[in-house]
């Protein structure tokens, strides 16, 4: 096993969009924990006598409108980000990843009910769900993280039931089968870690989408609730500040797209070096 | 093809002009207003929502008596009245010739129906306690009405001048809620949901022509929204304009010009007196000392408003300043926290409806409290959640709210409103207010009320809601302050 | 091609029906009661109990299901409780901000995007590629509502071009309501443009490198026509069926870009109405736009079979 992570890391090494990507994701977990430990100033103070401050010593981008420093907001930010989008990856990885192989293992009409069942899902964006289950339990970031994760269920099953579809036609599959293994156990040991590559790299663009995700909801007030910063959040106040001050509306965009470019290009330098097999016309 | 060229050319231009002229002279007939909450319904005799008085009142509805943008009581379908010697009769006298908007005419009937509807038993009038002390009414003539009180009313004029009481006509009134008839100088024209009610110049009206043809009520819900429409110039003026941050942005603009006046709001930090720890006075003393009121209309209202320190408008000749009575203190209020039992604070839910001054509000509030010890979790609702949660069913320990109805300190006479005070010596102060008529013993009494409620820390007073209105620099007439919840369009006119 | 076909019907109907279904579980227990929003807060009890049995809050719940979709079937989407008008006269109204926006940001992203898609794949690996492809990658990761902002912080506050948002409504003239949508347009259309790019590239690619290509070169079409004539139309197949599923991220989209201009459309109204605890419109308005993609996803699945013999009996789910 540690043969083969240090395998991917050589190959990783020598991939534009591994290496970049990667580095931009590490920055982006490092500053999440970070949080837990240490924030220039306390988000939770507000002092509205250093309201909308520009960028000093004391407060590296400045404040916002209730004086609070911007650089802590977005350090908590990213925490909570990575909260929320990894609950809700593995809500839908932990229910989708089992439906997709049980889809391919089973065929006949479960895997027609399964395949149902993600067509309704796709119909529901999560900001359709988020404001359904927001009307019936109010906002927060638990139900943003019901609704994201609920969305990802289908595009688990489909990625997985896809990938074990193929799995399965393979020889030693058929091996296995008339050895007597049943399809529970056959899924678990043989589909299972074949399609393990494939599922991390699907992993990597869920997360980076559900970050996505968040920051969308937070923006329209159904994610993360005050006094608890979020970067959606944080969009979301800069908007009624634009005549005031319109740079409060950059530091918290630029922080989303550069997490999420930094997710999306370490995932497609992964899949590059996981299985060249799937690597289409980089 | 060169002549080809210029009759293209010259038919865009035409176009053009026709198209800018229209707007210009459309422009200068017609006013777009506009409001943050869409009202529910349009009958104000029929529901509590200030959006509703907000389009209606004195444009489309009228009652006996009328509040002027002064606050004056004025006459209005009532020409005179005169007072009985024990105070308890008011004999009107009403205008002749008034017609309600569907034809039909005014007359004593019509008062005999309008006063009879409100304080009747099945009567969904909202502010029924304007009409209790109404014994009975009885028509004295075709245009005369006797109306006899149980009590001596001081206010009882003003109460008649407030939207609940205005005049409506049997054939109508069931029907007023979608489609309004009443006796002002603008008649309904029709109301796009969502979007905006529009209304055009009554040419029946019995009083002054209004100078505007037509009234557009523009219902814009958020903020931003408002400010952009009003740069854009999608509309014309805004009364309560939402956004404090945007007014020194549009001070700017050389075409609009900002009008910051009074309001009766009174913006309180409501609490359930009969929750938890907020049953200790010393809790709600320390409460008091905890919240900075100055900080708070800073953050949240961008320096626009004045600090209370009791449910009372500063700018009211009544008032008495008792903010210094529990000025900024957070050790005082840690060290009553302690005596009361708690000294390590305590953890409480605070409930904020949308307007940004409760939001914001709320958060200031929460980290001011916070420094003291108590844990707020901020709930944010909607006005219809509000209302049940909060207003119906006291399921709420804290909120912030403006009280926006003129001379309001009544309520903390009233049996189970929602901050769930009670106190028999407040309300033999009422008692003694609703049955004085002279004006020094009536400022007296109130004086004393307002200390009352402030010693008791019934709520946290906040501050006086700030009426921030931006028009074009080229509207006059437009009410500078706001003595009852109005938008009252009748003198309003363009210049140019 | 029947058994086919009456199998994806069978398919539409089921989740048609699924959906209906769960949008009723899910909004039946919504907390919130309409009754004293409409009639304010100095109700009596028994009047309350009046519009409850009015608006039918007291049947049981089989019955009312039933009758919903009943309803459903001929037309009638109830009554809208705050606006008392019916739902179906809403979404009418809405309808013209959304239906223009969503038809104008389709336009523009694909008028960007299919081109690029092309550029890309005939400068494969040289420079116009990788700018074409870091678009992309900018494109997907930039959230939509901050690009919006910052289209507005340039063309409105700045440059005062355009509104800031806000919705001039059609009567005040074609003009003045199409410049209400260029930034709202601009700002859904680009980050769709991103990732349609992407698949029109390397779909194009796939293409290029299929053997009948290679045979066209044999047989001495230049490269320039073996591209447009044969890649291009097949290629298109893929692109496609994106641009079909692009729908529920449009509308996703729409929902969120409204309310950053607030423009009156329909994903204003599902957000205002479940703020207004408006039962009718909510679960009328979501079923609506639920149906309408599961329509649109059904069409595009027929559509690619009928092209792609192929992949009538496949795997495709």
């Amino acid at each position: 096993m540690a043969k083969r992570f240090s395998e991917i890391f050589r190959h990783g090494l020598k991939n534009r969009s591994f290496v970049i990507g990667g580095l931009i994701t590490l920055l982006f977990f490092l500053i999440a924990l970070l949080s837990y430990i240490w924030t220039p100033h306390a988000v939770e103070d507000l002092s509205i006598v250093n309201k909308l401050r520009l960028p000093d010593s004391t407060y590296w981008l400045g404040t916002d409108h209730f004086g609070r420093d911007i650089f802590s907001m977005l350090i908590v930010g990213a925490r909570n980000s990575v909260i929320v989008a990894f609950v809700a990856i593995g809500i839908g990885a932990g229910i989708g990843v089992p439906l997709g192989l049980t889809a391919a293992a089973r065929k006949g009409w479960v895997d027609e009910v399964i395949m149902r069942f993600n067509d309704f899902t796709f119909a529901f964006p999560a900001i359709i769900s988020a404001i359904m289950i927001t009307a019936i339990l109010g906002p927060g970031a638990i139900n943003s993280i019901i609704a994201i994760g609920i969305f990802n269920i289908p595009v688990f099953a489909r990625v997985s039931r896809g990938a074990a579809l193929s799995i399965w036609k393979r020889d030693f599959i058929l091996a296995a089968r008339s050895a007597g293994k049943g399809s529970f156990k056959i899924s678990l040991e043989h589909v299972l870690p074949n399609i393990f590559s494939m599922l991390i790299v699907q992993t990597t663009i869920q997360f980076a989408l559900g970050i996505l995700a968040e920051a969308g909801l937070s923006y329209l007030g159904l994610g993360t609730q005050p006094p608890a910063p979020s970067w959606g959040k944080m969009l979301n106040e800069a908007q009624t500040m634009l005549y005031l001050a319109p740079q409060l509306a950059i530091y918290p965009g630029v922080a989303i797209a550069l997490t999420v470019l930094g997710l999306n290009l370490f995932g497609d330098g992964l899949r590059d070096v996981l299985d060249p097999k799937l690597r289409r016309n980089r | 093809m060169n002549n080809l060229k210029r009759i293209l050319g010259g038919l865009t231009i035409a176009i053009c002009f026709s198209l800018l002229a229209t707007s210009a002279i459309a422009a200068k007939k017609s006013l777009t207003l506009g409001m943050v909450l869409e009202p529910p319904h349009l009958d104000p005799t029929a529901g509590a929502a200030a959006a509703i008085d907000e389009v209606v009142y004195a444009n489309i509805f009228e009652g006996l008596t009328r509040i002027d943008r002064w606050g004056v009581v004025r006459p209005a379908l009532a020409k005179i009245w005169k007072v009985s010697d024990d105070k308890k009769t008011y004999t009107f006298q009403l205008r002749k010739g008034v017609k309600f908007h569907d034809g039909s005419g005014f007359d004593a009937d019509d008062v005999l129906f309008s006063l009879n509807r409100a304080r009747g038993k099945s009567s969904t009038n909202a502010q029924k306690t304007l009409f209790k002390p109404i014994v009975k009414v009885v028509k004295k003539g075709k245009y005369t009405v006797a109306v006899t009180l149980n009590h001596v009313t001081g206010s009882f004029l003003f109460n008649m001048g407030w939207g609940d009481a205005v005049m409506v006509d049997p054939a109508s009134a069931a029907s007023n809620k979608s489609k309004p008839v009443g006796t002002g100088p603008f008649q309904f024209n029709r109301w796009v949901k969502g979007d905006r009610i529009e209304m055009v110049k009554n040419s029946n009206y019995w009083g002054k022509p209004v100078k505007l043809k037509k009234a557009i009520i523009k219902i814009i819900p958020d903020p931003a929204a408002a400010t952009a429409a009003l740069l854009a110039g999608d509309i014309d003026a805004f009364a309560n304009f939402p956004a404090p941050e945007a007014l020194s942005h549009l001070e700017a603009d050389p075409r609009l010009h900002v009008a910051v006046g009074n309001t009766e709001g009174e913006t309180i930090l409501s609490t359930n007196n009969q929750r938890g720890p907020f049953k200790k006075l010393k809790v709600r003393q320390a409460l008091a000392y905890a919240i900075d009121r100055q900080a708070i209309v800073d953050g949240a209202m961008f320096g626009f408003g004045k600090p209370i320190g009791t449910h009372f408008a500063p700018h009211h000749l009544a008032y008495v300043d008792l903010t210094k009575k529990f000025a900024y203190n957070p050790q005082k209020a840690k060290k009553l926290l302690a005596e009361a039992g708690y000294p390590n604070g305590f953890k409480a839910v605070i409930k904020l409806p949308p307007p940004s001054y409760a939001r914001r509000g709320g958060e200031i509030v929460a980290s001011q409290l916070r420094k003291v010890g108590i844990q707020l979790e901020i709930i944010p609702v909607e006005w219809a959640q509000w209302l049940d949660q909060v207003f119906k069913k006291r399921d709420y320990d804290l909120t912030i709210v403006s009280h926006t109805e003129p001379m309001d300190i009544g309520i903390y006479a009233r049996k189970d409103y929602y901050f769930a005070y009670e106190s028999p010596k407040f309300q033999a102060l009422m008692d003694e207010l609703n049955a004085t008529v002279d004006r020094e013993a009536r400022f007296a009494i109130m004086g004393e009320a307002q200390r009352l409620i402030s010693d008791d820390c019934v709520n946290g007073y906040l501050f006086q809601l700030a009426k921030l209105g931006v028009w074009n620099k080229n509207i006059r007439g437009l009410w500078e302050n706001s003595p009852i919840q109005a938008n009252d369009l009748t003198e309003a006119y363009w210049v140019k | 091609m029947s058994v086919f076909f009456a199998k994806r019907v069978t398919a539409l109907v089921i989740t048609l029906m699924l959906t209906t279904v769960v949008i009723f579980l899910v909004l039946e227990i919504l907390p919130g009661d309409p009754a004293s929003l409409m009639l304010g807060i100095s109700a009596e009890a028994d009047t309350l109990a009046a519009l409850r049995t009015e608006l039918g809050l007291d049947r049981p719940v089989l019955v009312r299901y039933s009758s919903w979709v009943l309803d459903l079937l001929q037309g009638n989407l109830g009554t809208s409780l705050t606006y008392d008008v019916p739902v179906s006269e809403l979404i009418v109204e809405r309808i013209a901000i959304s239906l223009p926006l969503a038809l104008m940001a389709i336009i523009l992203s694909t008028v960007i995007a299919i081109p690029m898609g092309i550029i890309a794949a005939s400068n494969h690996n040289r420079p116009l590629d990788f700018f074409v492809m870091s678009f992309s990658q900018l494109g997907i990761a930039i959230p939509n509502f901050w690009f919006a902002l910052l289209l507005i912080i340039l063309f409105s506050i700045v440059l005062r071009w355009v509104p800031a948002g806000g919705f001039a409504g059609w009567d005040a003239g074609v003009g003045p309501a199409l410049r209400s949508l260029i930034l709202p347009t601009i700002a859904l259309a680009l980050p769709q443009a991103a990732i349609l790019a992407r698949v029109t590239r390397s779909s194009l690619l796939d293409v290029l490198k299929e053997d009948f290509i290679r045979t066209a070169h044999a047989k001495g079409v230049s490269q320039r026509r073996a591209l447009w004539s044969h890649a291009l139309r097949n290629a298109l197949i893929p692109v496609v069926t994106i641009m079909g599923l692009q729908f529920s991220f449009l509308l996703a989209g729409a929902i969120i870009i409204e309310n950053v201009f607030y423009l009156p459309g329909l994903g204003r109204l599902i957000f205002q109405a479940v703020a207004q605890r408006d039962l009718i419109v909510v679960k009328n308005l979501v079923l609506i736009l639920a149906a309408t993609v599961i329509l649109i996803n059904f069409v595009v699945d027929v559509l690619y079979a009928l092209i792609d013999p192929r992949l009538r009996g496949g795997e495709n789910g």
